[in-house]
């Protein structure tokens, strides 16, 4: 891990790389498409940030999400970092992932964390909606359902439904959730790092499978393309426009389910714009853990995450995974 | 002649009622699998409370519950999966999957593809194993899978415990 002076370096050197061109029309400050031309992926990390326990200590959660926010927009101020990132006056959503059960679920403290620092930008309470496929999903999470719109507002799309007519790019031909097309302006995803049974690896882009009706139909030939495809249609492409991805704790096998024999602590997070980086960088993170652990490559285990170049290319243009147009921040 | 004929038709309707319960019988007995309830109510393995409802998953709805890893369970021929959490007195949680295959192959065919090297064989059913957090076995057509969310001290002993309980009602 850097030091505080490296950091403050990397954040500089960031600074000078931001430009105005940001592709998703987010604070011009961003580097998603800067005068460099490279996606900024911050990875933030703390070894301590469990402690003894298996819970992540909150404080360090917090302090750990604040210094992704203050590399990704070379802002220190907390408050005006988040009013880079957040538009005033919309309608927050926060898609988690609960998938995969109480063991390996987005981290309550991750979430508690974005949520207050999304309340001391500005934005009211109501207006912010933690989502997912539905209450299971967001209960294994530690979270409490709530559709009352004075406070932070929690429900699935068992309770908005989805649209009646399907919307289609290439392979995908979806209904969506209607708390992706009519309750939120703006998304934040939220996934949590996992090996896929059939994609390989899931996180950014593969969290919007909780965003439709029917998943599964989605699943041929490793995913591919079909997770690209589903990020290509405007609604996400257009609404789902920051990642803080969860990295505190993962599966490097037998995902996307909990195995606890195969859990292990990178104790980061991963954020960025950039859905087609961060994935990538994310890929790299499992690869290492697996040869580490002795197990065979996602390609050798016959379930390559091809679809993450395939949102790279030049149908998708979905960001990159070009490490040399790729710039990583390790904080 | 009268009352012959009220007769007759009384004891035409006892039959119809008899040979229903007769097919409703073999339904629940012998022409269709026998639906098994594997998990044991609060108290019946001691420490353990079961905290939530059983939920059963057939093969075409299994998505809901293990979206992306269903066809690995669909292509070895699962029927249902049913699933329930419990809770250990020393704060525990753990959860209990109870996979309902088509045949023992079924069955073996998932649990080998899951084993770890580390993993201890534990006797339990047709075939066991178990690690610090979780244990797994086989029995006939039955695979269940117990996984406890924290690796605490007396995890292994209460797991298995736990799964003797289920063991024994399958």
């Amino acid at each position: 891990m850097k030091n505080r002076r490296d950091f403050l370096k990397s954040a500089a050197t960031g600074a000078v790389l931001l430009g105005s061109q940001s592709k998703l029309g987010l604070a011009n400050m961003m580097d998603q498409h800067g005068a460099a031309g490279k996606s900024k992926v911050v990875v933030a990390k703390d070894g301590a940030l469990h402690g003894t326990g298996t819970q992540p200590d909150e404080r360090k959660v917090l302090d750990l999400l604040d210094r992704a926010i203050a590399a990704y927009t070379a802002i220190h101020n907390q408050v005006d970092a988040w009013k880079k990132i957040v538009p005033a006056g919309k309608v927050i959503g926060l898609k988690t992932n609960g998938l995969g059960g109480k063991g390996i679920c987005t981290h309550l403290a991750l979430i508690n964390a974005v949520c207050e620092r999304l309340q001391q930008a500005g934005v009211k309470p109501g207006n912010i909606i933690i989502w997912d496929r539905n209450a299971r999903d967001l209960q294994v999470c530690g979270l409490t359902i709530n559709t009352d719109p004075s406070k932070v507002r929690c429900y699935g799309s068992d309770v908005s439904g989805f649209e009646e007519q399907p919307m289609k790019w290439g392979t995908a031909n979806v209904k969506f959730s209607k708390i992706l097309t009519r309750d939120c302006d703006m998304v934040i995803g939220l996934p949590i790092l996992k090996d896929h049974e059939l994609a390989g690896v899931t996180f950014a882009m593969k969290n919007m499978y909780g965003v439709v009706q029917h998943p599964w139909e989605l699943h041929a030939a490793n995913c591919n393309p079909s997770v690209a495809d589903l990020n290509c249609i405007p609604v996400v492409r257009e609404k789902v426009r920051f990642t803080i991805g969860d990295a505190i704790s993962s599966v490097y096998e037998g995902g996307p389910g909990f195995h606890p024999e195969r859990l292990w602590y990178p104790n980061s997070l991963i954020v960025g714009e950039d859905r087609v980086a961060i994935d990538h960088t994310a890929l790299q993170m499992i690869e290492h853990k697996r040869a580490e652990a002795g197990v065979p490559t996602l390609e050798a285990a016959g379930r390559p995450a091809h679809y993450i170049a395939t949102a790279a290319d030049a149908a998708h243009q979905l960001g990159t995974n070009d490490p040399a147009r790729i710039h990583l921040m390790e904080v | 002649m009268k009352l012959v004929a009220t007769k007759w038709k009384l004891a035409k309707w006892m039959l119809a009622a008899v040979a229903i319960a007769a097919v409703a019988a073999m339904g629940a007995t012998g022409c269709k699998k026998a639906k098994v309830n594997a998990f044991p109510d609060s108290g019946a393995v001691a420490g353990w409370q079961k905290t939530g409802e059983t939920r059963v998953f057939e093969a075409k709805n299994l998505y809901e519950y293990i979206d992306g890893g269903a066809e690995e369970y669909i292509s070895a021929g699962v029927v249902t999966t049913s699933t329930a959490d419990y809770k250990y007195q020393s704060g525990l949680e753990a959860t209990v999957d109870v996979y309902t295959m088509g045949n023992a192959a079924g069955a073996q065919k998932i649990m080998d593809h899951g084993q770890t090297k580390d993993a201890k064989s534990v006797q339990l059913g047709d075939a066991g194993s178990a690690l610090a957090q979780s244990v797994v076995f086989r029995k006939g057509p039955y695979l269940v899978r117990i996984v406890a969310y924290e690796a605490t001290p007396d995890a292994p002993q209460a797991l298995l415990a736990l799964a003797h309980g289920i063991e024994s009602k399958l």
